[in-house]
């Protein structure tokens, strides 16, 4: 961001989220969001990250729970199906694997460098329910 | 819509009844608060009107001053009239969010009743909140009188408000000297007192939508400097005049005058008294007094403590002799706040004037007008010595040997 000096910013330590106004932003996908140089959209906080989640959409059900539950809205949903992840900005939290209600999760946790390939291949099975019971016991 | 409420042309009110009825007036939209002796009734009068239908506006019982003051700026920052009240252990608990208040620019009204600070514990009038305030970027308003109390708040909403300004504002009265002592004020109808703050006009509001914002952001190294000096060279250059044209306009509607600096006998004035507060009404008698007795005495009110109107005290200190700055609170470990920035405000001016200290009233000890007329004694000495001929600093009305420094 450019470097404005003390009489070259508003005031208040407010920053702007859209250059100019806005009318239904909600409705309006990401990608097209006229985001200002001040919002962090444009940001990577990706390195912040120490481990990452991965998605497996063999399993998903399109509950949308990692995505109203993912505290930096990184959960990419289309027409109410999740797509993916925004790696630029999740930090690797792991509440989504933690929401995700199927069998086997559909989002799981791996190290940074894992890669998507190997892992999904890797995913595990899905777990007996007498077998989850005594887990949980 | 609220009820407007009929009021005489002069009512019987103490300092906390004439700041709630100005804050009634202007119909603030939220007040939260966490009320503390002895500013409490300024928030409970307020409740009471909320109640009883005559603001349309919120009243916040919050936990602590440190969430009343953070739920005004989240109310200030969301677009609204806001305004809160509060005292000494208060308000250093609010202190934290009184420099997020001024560093975001948003234009709250705190009423401070000026009390000790313990410990030992003491409910009291001193300055020593107010002073604890002087650095956190706040317009700081002070009242000698409950007249002085309901005006005031006017001219803090005003300023405050002011796009050029976005300032928060601090209108000062002395515990229980103002705030419990009843007195004739002139009041203004409703009408004509929320005509002259205007209604509130939004600037980044959080409620505008079509124009999202962040407030409370973080900047470190790279920005922080930037804000604070934009900050600063708001409060130097834009808040003393704005100040100024709204005690012209508050005049045109009221006949009562306030200036920057209130100077009193000070035309011909040899020997000066520079206090805060109460201590101006009594400073202003004894000198008449000492005038009787041949001594040119004049006295220098206070009226805005920040932003410091340096050039306005300077212009009317400037013919003086000897000067004593009176500060009504411990100064733990220099001279008075006061006696710092009088001192501060002469040196590099043609003044030969002796300046001298006086610590008094701390507690809500009385500053009697004895105690006045031996200050005016000791500033004639020095006047006719052209130098100091007592210790710099002394303390006055204390009990035990006589205490002074330097």
């Amino acid at each position: 961001m450019e470097k404005k000096g003390w009489d070259g910013f508003e005031i208040g330590a407010m920053l702007r989220s859209f250059d100019g106004a806005t009318r239904d932003i909600a409705t309006t996908l990401p990608e097209n969001r006229p985001y200002s140089v001040s919002n962090s959209f444009t940001a990577s906080v990706a390195d912040w990250r120490i481990e990452k989640p991965l998605f497996n959409k063999d399993y998903c059900i399109d509950c949308q729970f990692c995505w109203v539950y993912c505290p930096d809205m990184s959960i990419i949903a289309r027409d109410k199906k999740m797509i993916g992840i925004d790696f630029d900005h999740c930090k690797g939290c792991g509440i989504c694997v933690e929401v995700c209600p199927t069998n086997p999760k559909s989002l799981l946790m791996f190290p940074e460098q894992k890669d998507e390939e190997t892992a999904l291949a890797e995913w595990p099975k899905k777990e007996k329910k007498a077998d989850t019971e005594e887990k949980e016991d | 819509m609220a009820d407007t409420m009929e009021l005489r042309d002069i009512e019987v009110w103490d300092g906390n009844m004439a700041a709630s009825h100005a804050l009634r007036q202007v119909q603030v939209d939220v007040v939260a608060a966490y009320p503390i002796t002895p500013s409490t009734p300024i928030v409970e009068n307020y409740a009471g009107f909320t109640a009883n239908g005559y603001v349309d506006g919120e009243f916040v019982m919050t936990e602590s001053e440190h969430g009343a003051m953070s739920c005004c700026i989240g109310a200030a920052a969301a677009g609204g009239r806001v305004a809160t009240a509060t005292s000494s252990q208060g308000f250093a608990l609010m202190v934290e969010t009184l420099y997020s208040a001024s560093g975001m620019r948003l234009p709250i009204v705190l009423n401070v009743v000026n009390r000790a600070i313990g410990a030992p514990l003491n409910v009291n009038g001193d300055h020593s909140d107010m002073y604890m305030g002087r650095d956190s970027g706040w317009i700081q308003l002070d009242s000698y009188c409950p007249q002085n109390a309901y005006d005031l708040n006017f001219i803090a909403f005003k300023v405050s408000e002011d796009h050029d300004v976005r300032l928060p504002a601090m209108v000062h009265q002395d515990g229980f000297m103002t705030s419990h002592t009843a007195q004739g004020v002139h009041t203004l109808t409703d009408e004509a007192a929320f005509n002259f703050v205007g209604v509130y006009q939004p600037m980044n509001d959080m409620l505008d939508l079509d124009h999202p914002v962040t407030h409370g952001v973080q900047t470190e190294e790279d920005w922080h400097f930037e804000h604070k000096a934009r900050q600063q060279h708001a409060l130097m250059t834009a808040v003393l005049p704005k100040i100024q044209a709204a005690f012209d306009d508050f005049e045109k509607l009221t006949g009562r005058k306030y200036n920057l600096v209130e100077a009193y006998d000070m035309e011909d004035a040899e020997v000066a008294v520079v206090c805060m507060g109460t201590s101006v009404e009594t400073a202003r008698e004894v000198a008449e007094e000492m005038r009787a007795q041949g001594i040119k005495a004049g006295v220098v009110g206070i009226r805005v403590f920040r932003p410091w109107p340096l050039e306005q005290i300077a212009a009317v200190l400037k013919d003086v002799k000897a000067i004593a700055a009176l500060d009504r609170s411990s100064p733990h470990g220099t001279v008075g706040a006061l006696y710092n920035e009088i001192s501060g405000t002469l040196f590099n001016t043609d003044t030969k004037a002796v300046l001298t200290n006086y610590i008094y009233g701390l507690g809500g000890r009385d500053l009697t007008k004895a105690h006045l007329v031996s200050i005016f004694t000791d500033l004639k000495a020095n006047a006719d010595a052209g130098k100091v001929t007592t210790p710099l600093q002394q303390y006055i009305g204390l009990r035990g040997p006589k205490l002074s420094f330097f």
